[in-house]
Order: C-alpha cells, then structure tokens, then sequence
C-alpha cells in the first residue's frame, strides 16, 4: 500500500520563525528523509513554492479559465496529484487541462521548489 | 529640457525592449528591470555633460546585460548559475533602426507574459504600463488610487510569481494565440479607458490615454495581420480623436451631441479609418473592430442628425453577439431611437428596464429621460431623470443630471 502524507502550513507562522529557527527545520527535514529511506518506505517527497505562486485551472464547457492562486473551496478536497516535468507553466497548465478532474472540480498547478 | 530629461527621453523606449530581451534571457522580469535601471544611472553620471551615445539602444542594452552578468557572477556557484549566464551571452540587442526586423520583436514576448491569465487581471494592467510604458510605481499607484507601497508589493508578487512559476516570455503557439492575445488587448483597452474616464482637470500624473494608445501602435506593428489587434488601434484613434472636444472651459464633460466637432483631430481620425478599413479586409470581425467600426460612424459625421444610425444599429446588433452587456444593448438602444424614432427607442429601452442588471443603471433612465423629452412627456422625462440621480453613483455624474434636471423643468 502506498500513502501521501500531506504538509499543510501557514505562511505567517513560518514567516515568524528566525533565520536560524527554519535552516534548523529545513536540517530536521533532511534528517526525517534520511530517516524514511533507511527504514524503506520513503518514494518522493518535494517542497512546494507558496500559494502566491499557485494558479488554479478549470475547464468548463470546453474553455479553460485560470485564476492566480490557490485553490479556495472547501467542499471539495484532494483527489489526486499528477507530479510533471515540463518547460514552463504554459506546458503545466497545457497538461493540467487535460486532467478529467479539471472538467468537474479545480486543478492547482504549484511549482515544485527548485533544491 | 535638463541633461537628465534629455537622457531620459532618448532611453525610455530603449529601456522597455532592453528589459524585454534581459527578462526573457533570464526568466526573471525583476532582474532585468534592476539592470537596466542601473545602467541607467551609469548613462545619467556618464551622460550628464557630455553628448549622448550614437546608439543609445545598443548602449542601454550593453550596460544592463553586463550588470546582469556582473550580478550573478557574485551569486552561488550551480547549475542555474551558469545557464543562465549562458542565455545572457546568447542575446544580441534589437536593431532599434530596423523596424521590419523578422525576429520577433522581445517586446511582444514581454507583453504577453505581464497579460499572462495565470496572474491576476489588476496585476497584469500595472505591469504592463511598468515594464513596457516605463512608469514609475509611484505614477501607476496614483494613477489607479492605491497607496505606493500597496502597489510595489503588487508589483514585487507578480514579479516572482514569473519567475517562480516560470511563466514563459514567448508569444503563445498558433492554437493559443487568439485566447491570450484578448488578455493582452484588454489590458491596453483597460489602460486606455482609465486615462479616459479621469476628467481633464484632475491633474493626472500620467496620461493613461497616450500609454494605452502607444501600446496598442506597437501591437499593431509587432502584429499587423491580427485583425482585432488593429480594430484597438483604429478603436483608441478613433477614440482619442475626440479628447479635445470632450471637455469644455471649465473641464465638465461634453457628450458627444454637444462636442464642437470642429475640435476633433482629423489627422487621428483619417489615420484610424485607414487602420479599421485594413481590419476589415481581413473578414475576421470581433468586439474592437465593431466598437471601431462605431466609433468611425460618428467621426465621419458632420453632426448628430447626419450620422448614420441604422449603420450604427447594425454594428452594435453584431457586437451584441461579442459583449451582451448592459452597456451595449443599452447604446443599441439608444441607437435605434436615433435612427428609427424616440418612440422604437423607448419600447427597447423599457423591454431593457426588465433586466435586473439594468433597472437600477442610471444611464437607462438618463436615456430614457431623453427620449421622453423628445416626444414631449416632460412629467415622465423629469420622472425618469430623477430616477437617473438618484441611481448616479459618482458625483460628476449627479452633478450632470442636476443641471439637465434644472433645465427640463416640466
């Protein structure tokens, strides 16, 4: 059985940390990732780019209509991820629409951070 | 003019294409506005008592992109690092002389990464007149009534947003084309009507007006086969033809029945009309070319009663077709009173009034107003202006229907 573990934060309280309090978080992260492959189940795991630098897609009737940032609603939630490799945001967001999911719900397209 | 306002105006439009070339080398719009913002500072000490450079074009983008390479030099060593330098070392300045250059110009790559619909419609408007006008954040907030710092954080966001989610710098491919340039269109058209909508005496620190039509010129040379793209163009000529009539002594708006026609810019105008008749050629008709299309109905005309409204009523049954928006079928309507009688007017305008969106516009009550007036029911036109003021969100507008309230007295 395979399992995401999902990392849900708030900006403010990460932006309220000291320069030394989030490098000891990024090293305990590294720690933890060492720490999943040593005990074998660790896949992937990526940091992402903040939502101010999400665009949410949706595919309606045909048409596809971006809007910069995250996705809002709370009625729906998390289905799926696809994880891509493309040139530039136009390439994402080009995939992104062909998802089914962007035909009844919202794709939102983050970048992965760059390490 | 002082040394640093000659500097200024022979680098200005330098410096937009400059930063066009700069940003799509390096991905990164805000490191390309630092560097060829300093370079011009070089330009401003080394200039200052001296005579310009030949090629002042080739001079800015010379010291920027060496401020640019000097810049990540002192970066950490990666990867990144020496790619980018390689992208930087890749570039060549645009001829500034060579107008029908084939390469793409880099100014319309820039253009479509600021109107990219994955930033936020706002957002896109006040890039654009950054990177592309050359406006100062200062000038942009006060034009758009934020306060400076609100905007620069706007500004800084959407800035890293480009580079972070790596927006492309790139004219979208045949498929895409036409859906990203409206974005595009619409922020000049934006841009435009803002500078419009501001009456003359307030001091406007920049002339929206001249940076929307200034755009729209350069679309239209950087794509000349894009029938819509020189609708706009025709469109904001046609438009700001007019400027100089819209506004009497004292700065109140003259609308356009009132307007001392003689005080239109024939120059601009007959310079619009070719543009809309290139257009048209085309056969690919769309919302700009139609509201041209208009607007060249009443330029042509010597006066109200001369114009051709049933043409008028034509081009806004098919701009309908684009944009049903109350503000066009009410125009149509206004139209079809002009051309049919203020009888058919009235029977349009109140089918209109039914439509929630409109019943509270005080526009249609304004016009309703006058139609009335015309077919002598002064109770029901002094009723409806009434309704007008009190629907009239923006004291301008208030203060015009006072003075026609005043002087229709029933």
């Amino acid at each position: 059985m395979e399992y995401l573990a999902l990392i849900y934060v708030d900006d403010n309280s990460w932006a309220a940390l000291s320069e030394s309090e989030q490098q000891a978080i990024f090293q305990e992260y590294r720690q933890v990732t060492d720490a999943f492959r040593s005990a074998g189940v660790y896949i992937d795991g990526r940091p992402l780019e903040g939502p101010a630098n999400a665009t949410s897609l949706r595919v309606r009737e045909g048409k596809t209509a971006l809007t910069d940032g995250p996705f809002a609603e709370t009625k729906e939630h998390l289905g799926g991820f696809y994880l891509f490799r493309c040139a530039d945001l136009d390439e994402a967001l080009k995939y992104a629409g062909k998802i089914p999911g962007a035909r009844y719900g919202t794709i939102e397209v983050r970048p992965v951070m760059s390490m | 003019m002082s040394a640093r306002e000659a500097i200024e105006r022979a680098f200005r439009a330098d410096a937009a294409r400059a930063i066009a070339s700069l940003a799509r080398a390096l991905g990164d719009l805000d490191a390309a506005e630092d560097a060829v913002q300093e370079a011009f500072l070089v330009a401003l000490e080394r200039f200052a008592d001296g005579p310009l450079p030949a090629n002042p074009a080739g001079w800015i983008f010379t010291a920027a992109r060496n401020r640019a390479i000097d810049r990540i030099r002192r970066e950490r060593v990666g990867q990144a690092k020496l790619e980018r330098l390689a992208a930087l070392d890749a570039i060549a300045p645009a001829d500034a002389e060579d107008d029908d250059a084939v390469i793409p110009d880099d100014r319309l790559r820039l253009i479509f990464a600021c109107c990219h619909p994955a930033l936020a419609p706002d957002v896109r408007v006040a890039l654009t007149l950054r990177a592309l006008a050359g406006l100062s954040t200062e000038a942009i907030a006060a034009a758009f009534l934020v306060p400076v710092t609100t905007m620069a954080q706007r500004l800084v966001r959407a800035k890293r947003k480009i580079r972070t989610a790596r927006i492309p710098f790139d004219v979208p491919r045949e498929g895409e084309l036409r859906d990203r340039l409206d974005a595009v269109l619409t922020v000049v058209y934006l841009i435009f009507n803002e500078g419009y909508g501001t009456p003359a005496r307030s001091a406007a620190p920049v002339d929206l007006c001249a940076e929307g039509l200034r755009l729209a010129t350069l679309l239209a040379k950087l794509l000349p086969d894009e029938p819509e793209v020189l609708g706009l163009h025709a469109l904001l000529l046609l438009t700001d033809a007019r400027r100089e009539a819209r506004t009497d002594a004292d700065g109140d708006l003259v609308l356009l029945d009132a307007q001392d026609r003689t005080r239109w810019d024939r120059g601009a105008i007959l310079h619009g009309l070719s543009v809309l008749t290139r257009a048209l050629r085309a056969d690919a008709l769309g919302p700009y070319q139609l509201q041209a299309a208009i607007a060249a109905e009443h330029a042509r005309a010597a006066s109200i009663e001369e114009t051709d409204w049933a043409a008028i009523v034509g081009w806004y049954d098919r701009l309908l077709a684009y944009d049903d928006s109350p503000v066009v079928a009410l125009n149509r309507a206004v139209a079809v009173g002009m051309a049919r009688g203020p009888g058919d007017g009235l029977a349009v305008i109140d089918a209109l009034a039914q439509d929630e969106r409109l019943a509270q516009y005080h526009l249609l009550h304004a016009s309703r107003a006058g139609l009335l007036r015309r077919l002598g029911r002064h109770a029901e036109a002094h009723a409806a202006y009434e309704r007008a003021r009190r629907f009239a969100r923006h004291a301008g507008d208030r203060r015009f229907l006072e003075e026609r309230l005043a002087a229709h007295r029933p």
